[in-house]
């Protein structure tokens, strides 16, 4: 048998929204750092890129996290 | 039994509000017989959405990770080698001159700026790559397409759009010839 989410329907839909906007905002934040690397990189400047891959790699751990949470609580 | 009533004529489940929010009786025919619930569509729409925003994110770290391999073990720039592109004689104090170091290049500029000093520059502008021309006089660079000025002297930008200095070409002056030794200042 399905277990039953402990949200409301209301809840649930406030929780998806707010997952939404943190989402959002973490890869609006990954695109200005793929952005300003790519800058650097051509510009001759290749010591941004490791620590920038690695706070993208953190940005998607993120992601990927809320997304996981969104899942299990239904 | 269903939860959406289904079964009862022009009746809709209370949980099931049309999109359009009118009501039960004016919904056609099709949506009365297969309710959808709404909110619940929402939900999943929503859920779905931030899925693939997850999936984006995903793609940038691809983007990221493909830099950071091309900048740790990417294509090194190939040992410098002398490579003869003028001779002094050939520019007077002012004059320029285009190269290709090292062959197959995009155009190198030298410029002689002294009677025994001269500087090389890749002459793509770093905005949106036109080619720069000398203001010897003023000691600059200067690019006509979007009037950028570099420093002549470091390919430092000082004025207009660009924002990243020009490749640098080395060069050395031997036997009144100038050679080109190795490029400084560009990953690609």
């Amino acid at each position: 048998m399905k277990s039953k989410s402990p949200f409301a329907r209301s809840q649930r839909m406030t929780i998806v929204n707010g997952i939404f906007v943190l989402v959002l905002i973490l890869v609006v934040l990954q695109l200005w750092l793929l952005s300003a690397t790519m800058n650097a990189y051509l510009g001759g400047d290749a010591a941004v890129a490791l620590p920038a891959a690695i706070a993208s790699a953190v940005c998607l751990g993120l992601n990927v996290g809320l997304l996981r949470y969104l899942y299990r609580f239904e | 039994m269903s939860r959406f009533n289904a079964g009862k004529e022009g009746a809709l489940a209370p949980r099931s509000v049309p999109p359009d929010r009118a009501p039960a009786a004016l919904q056609p025919r099709w949506r009365r017989d297969f309710p959808i619930d709404w909110d619940e569509d929402d939900y999943v729409s929503r859920r779905d959405l931030v899925k693939y925003v997850v999936l984006t994110s995903g793609a940038f770290v691809v983007g990221q990770a493909w830099i950071a391999y091309k900048s740790l073990f990417g294509r090194r720039a190939a040992p410098a080698h002398a490579l003869p592109v003028a001779s002094v004689n050939e520019l007077p104090v002012g004059g320029a001159k285009t190269f290709a170091y090292p062959e197959g290049s995009t155009p190198r500029l030298l410029v002689r700026t002294g009677s025994n000093a001269f500087v090389a520059y890749d002459q793509q502008c770093t905005h949106l790559q036109c080619p720069v021309v000398p203001a010897v006089e003023q000691g600059k660079l200067h690019c006509p397409c979007h009037n950028g000025w570099f420093d002549l002297q470091s390919g430092d930008p000082i004025a207009g759009p660009p924002r990243r200095r020009l490749p640098r070409v080395n060069v050395e002056v031997h036997d009144g010839t100038v050679y080109a030794t190795g490029v400084e200042g560009s990953a690609i």
